[in-house]
């Protein structure tokens, strides 16, 4: 091998990814980031020191072995690259996406401290292309055991917990209440950010794993999550909701036309393909100037899609500063390339209402940042006298989600004062053998969060069904265990192929 | 790609039986066991007639445990019910049913009870009154056609309600006038209403309240705006009620007639209006198309 890196010899600067032009993809769904060809990978990957702290693994919350996956693609083996990273995540083609990597492991990373950091979300995300190009994918040899268990919600806690669980010879059902499954993956996060196909492969990968699907499922309602347990079988269940009712601010003019929820316009725009309207049956009406308040990742996409949609102008509004707002640096600094305008520090205070039932525009007043809150940051406060109107037709609110109320409604799970389903630190519920992991628990949060509680749930359940705990039994490093050698892997894909 | 895995779901919910009620009012019944077993008087399913299709919500009109199935029924007004009034067959699929949704109507605790149904709400009023009946209270029916040869499902109400209150807008049957005039009629020989359910379009609802409103009378309506997900996810289905908001998906479909802000619900049910317009001339326009093919 050749001598120890330094932070001199290595490429100073980040290896860019090739994007769709700014002008142009604002008016297409096509992928924005389209991601490392070889070459950048591995001129990316020459970047890492292989440095002995790691602090990048402490900061990805399921602790992916990054330097490991990384010294793979600088030796060219990508499909060790990829065993590695899936011994801990299901998903890289997704989190390599959509992770806040900024705030995670990139944030720890060691070449950060002098250079840009080493870039490991797009590295993680073209080991998971390739994988998805390739058809790999990673199963254990399963020995089937006695166990039913059900997942709630096929989002990415779901599928993570799912996954494991399928893997530890379980018989599992996931049961989704839409007519897709893939969570807010699907129905939320557009496709020129997360592609459909990316989804659906890894879902394909799932039912491999012998994994049942069945949509158009409302549990709670169709049959409840105590007759899960009772008279359909099932030794434990997942419940991976997510967190959904979308809030509003309750301030006047919020029941006009032209007011809805970033979830209702992302619904009908991704899942339900009203961007194809009419030829598919689901509307979606936008004014020519949209207003979205909040400055998350959801108010991101909310904002991305209108302009796709043809929306001329596009405002964000929010109460406070751009140092605070939670969505994705990339996401935000890609919203402002589009031609996003951002108003910081600003509150709406009214919807104006236009005579005829619809929205002409918007009261605000500007905000200051005064002492730090609860969470940290600092609270915004209004300045006296400082209101203003402005034009628009539509405004979408994207600030924050509450708990879902249906499960609550129809067991005797116990729930925390706001609603979200209590657990203990094994996410087991006030119910034996329920678990519970992701948005539902937690409120609003990560898909790199959500699938690491589905896997803390998956290990839970192992333990109270009294399962080897697998977190030894499929790690890559034991390569035996892996149980699919070249030519079998060969025989697989071609059957998947066929 | 559709992820459903059974044969059953990746096919659709097969339509077993349909009755034609007028040119635009008919009756699908679709089996779906699960569905049957766990729908209760008030709930109501959201339904996907095919991969394109629109998530549109129906109040259950009916569910037979013994057969197994459910049953719809549909006025044909917009882009979505007239393409399936056209298409729904027996022996055919429906892409997505789920349910049953919403809160359950809350049965047992009124001994004398108006249920009224008029316009789309005939159908879905009659599992109330079956409700009522079979917790033991003594059930007025009154529900409301345009004339008498619209009627549907006189037997079955008959057979439910210890009364049966027919009117018709002509006059071809039963009292002559709106819904309201039954009520009243029901309110005028009974001192002891406990409650009153009206379901039906928002005028009639609000009618019906303001109505009983004078005795004070309870007075439960269901609301069915626009919806997407009934699952509480995108507030698009979100009704005043009381001067606060709700999601009539999850915290309803049944809520306070008295408190119920029906100009609301009414402005955001033409939210889609012009768009709705627009499909339909689209199919229209396809339909001639392919007529002109064949
Ligand atoms: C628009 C948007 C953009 C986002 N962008 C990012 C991002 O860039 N990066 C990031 O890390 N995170 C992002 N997030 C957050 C992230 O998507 C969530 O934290 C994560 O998806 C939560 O996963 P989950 O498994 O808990 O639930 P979800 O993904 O919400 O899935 C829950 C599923 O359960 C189903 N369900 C609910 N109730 C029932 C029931 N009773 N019966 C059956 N099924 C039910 C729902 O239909 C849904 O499919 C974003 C969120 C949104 C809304
Ligand atoms: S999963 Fe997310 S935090 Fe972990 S290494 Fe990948 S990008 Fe970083
Ligand atoms: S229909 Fe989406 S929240 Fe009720």
């Amino acid at each position: 091998m050749a001598k120890k890196k330094t932070i001199r010899t290595i490429p100073q600067d980040r290896t860019p990814m090739r994007e769709q032009p700014a002008g142009e993809r604002r008016h297409n769904f096509g992928e924005v980031a389209c991601g490392y060809a070889l070459e950048d990978a591995q001129r990316e990957a020459e970047r890492c020191l292989f440095c002995p702290e790691r602090f990048c693994v402490q900061g990805c919350p399921v602790s992916i072995d990054i330097p490991d996956f990384i010294r793979k693609i600088t030796e060219k083996d990508f499909r060790g690259a990829y065993d590695i990273i899936t011994a801990t995540n299901l998903l890289p083609a997704i989190c390599g996406r959509v992770c806040p990597q900024e705030t995670q492991c990139e944030g720890q990373c060691t070449v950060g401290d002098s250079l840009e950091p080493v870039a490991i979300g797009r590295l993680e995300r073209f080991v998971g292309d390739l994988a998805v190009a390739e058809g790999w994918i990673n199963i254990p040899p399963i020995e089937a055991n006695a166990f039913r268990v059900a997942i709630v919600g096929s989002g990415p806690s779901g599928m993570a917990c799912a996954a494991d669980l399928a893997k530890a010879g379980c018989d599992v059902t996931v049961y989704e209440a839409f007519q897709e499954a893939g969570g807010v993956l699907k129905y939320g996060i557009p496709e020129f950010r997360l592609p459909n196909s990316v989804i659906d492969s890894e879902i394909g990968k799932l039912i491999k794993l012998g994994i049942k699907f069945e949509c158009n499922t409302l549990v709670g309602r169709l049959f409840t999550v105590e007759q899960m347990l009772g008279e359909m079988g099932f030794q434990a269940v997942f419940i991976g909701t997510g967190a959904g009712y979308p809030s509003f601010m309750g301030i006047p003019g919020e029941s006009l036309d032209g007011v809805l929820s970033a979830n209702e316009l992302l619904t009908r725009c991704n899942l339900m393909q009203a961007r194809d309207f009419p030829r598919h049956d689901t509307p979606l009406e936008l004014g020519r100037r949209v207003a979205v308040i909040g400055a998350g990742n959801t108010a991101m996409d909310a904002m991305r899609v209108s302009l796709r949609l043809g929306a001329e102008e596009v405002h964000c509004i929010y109460r406070r500063s751009k140092a605070e707002a939670p969505a994705r640096a990339e996401e935000l600094h890609h919203a402002e390339q589009e031609g996003v305008e951002f108003h910081w520090l600003t509150s709406p205070v009214e919807l104006l209402d236009d005579g005829k039932r619809g929205v002409r525009g918007m009261r605000c007043i500007r905000m200051e940042l005064g002492e730090p809150d609860d969470s940290g940051r600092r609270r915004p406060v209004p300045v006296k006298g400082s209101e203003f109107e402005f034009d628009c037709e539509t405004v979408v609110y994207a600030i924050g989600t509450n708990a879902n109320p249906i499960l609550g409604q129809t067991s005797k799970l116990r729930l925390n004062k706001r609603g979200y389903i209590e657990v203990d630190e094994d996410l087991a519920t006030s119910i034996m053998g329920v678990y519970a992991g992701g948005d539902i628990v937690t409120g609003a949060a990560t898909v790199i969060e959500a699938m690491g509680a589905g896997r803390k749930a998956a290990a839970s359940i192992k333990r109270y069904l009294g399962l080897r705990d697998s977190e030894r039994v499929y790690r890559a490093a034991e390569p035996a265990l892996f149980g699919i050698g070249e030519r079998n892997y060969v025989r697989l894909h071609q059957s998947v192929d066929a | 790609m559709t992820l459903a895995q059974d044969k059953v779901a990746a096919q659709g919910y097969e339509i077993v039986t349909r009755l034609d009620f007028s040119e635009t009012t008919f009756l699908l019944e679709i089996r779906h066991a699960a569905l049957a077993r766990a729908a209760r008087a008030g709930q109501f399913v959201i339904v996907m007639s095919h991969e394109e299709g629109e998530r549109i919500p129906l109040t259950l009109a009916d569910f037979d445990r013994g057969r197994g199935t459910i049953t719809l029924v549909i006025q044909a007004a917009g882009k979505t019910t007239r393409e399936m009034q056209e298409t729904c067959q027996v022996g055919g699929h429906l892409h997505a049913v789920v349910g049953p949704m919403g809160i359950p109507s809350h049965v047992g605790s009124s001994k004398k009870v108006v249920c009224v149904g008029g316009g789309l709400g005939v159908a879905p009023i009659y599992p109330q009154a079956r409700a009522h009946k079979e917790a033991g209270a003594y059930v007025i029916g009154v529900v409301g056609f345009r004339s008498k040869a619209l009627m549907f499902w006189e037997d079955k109400f008959r057979a439910c309600c210890d009364q049966l209150i027919v009117c018709t807008d002509d006059g071809s049957t039963g009292i002559k006038g709106l819904v309201t005039e039954g009520v009243k009629q029901a309110l005028a020989e009974h001192a002891d209403i406990d409650e009153v359910v009206a379901i039906g379009p928002p005028i009639m609802m609000k009618a019906c309240a303001a109505t009983t409103k004078p005795r004070a009378i309870k007075t439960t309506v269901s609301l069915n705006p626009i919806m997407v997900d009934g699952t509480g996810m995108c507030g698009g289905c979100r009704v005043r009620v009381g001067g606060k908001v709700f999601f009539a998906c999850v915290d309803g479909p049944d809520f306070d007639g008295h408190e119920v802000d029906f100009d609301d619900l009414t402005q955001r049910l033409r939210r889609y209006a012009p768009a709705e317009r627009r499909a339909l001339e689209h199919w229209r326009e396809n339909c001639r198309m392919r007529g002109a093919q064949s």
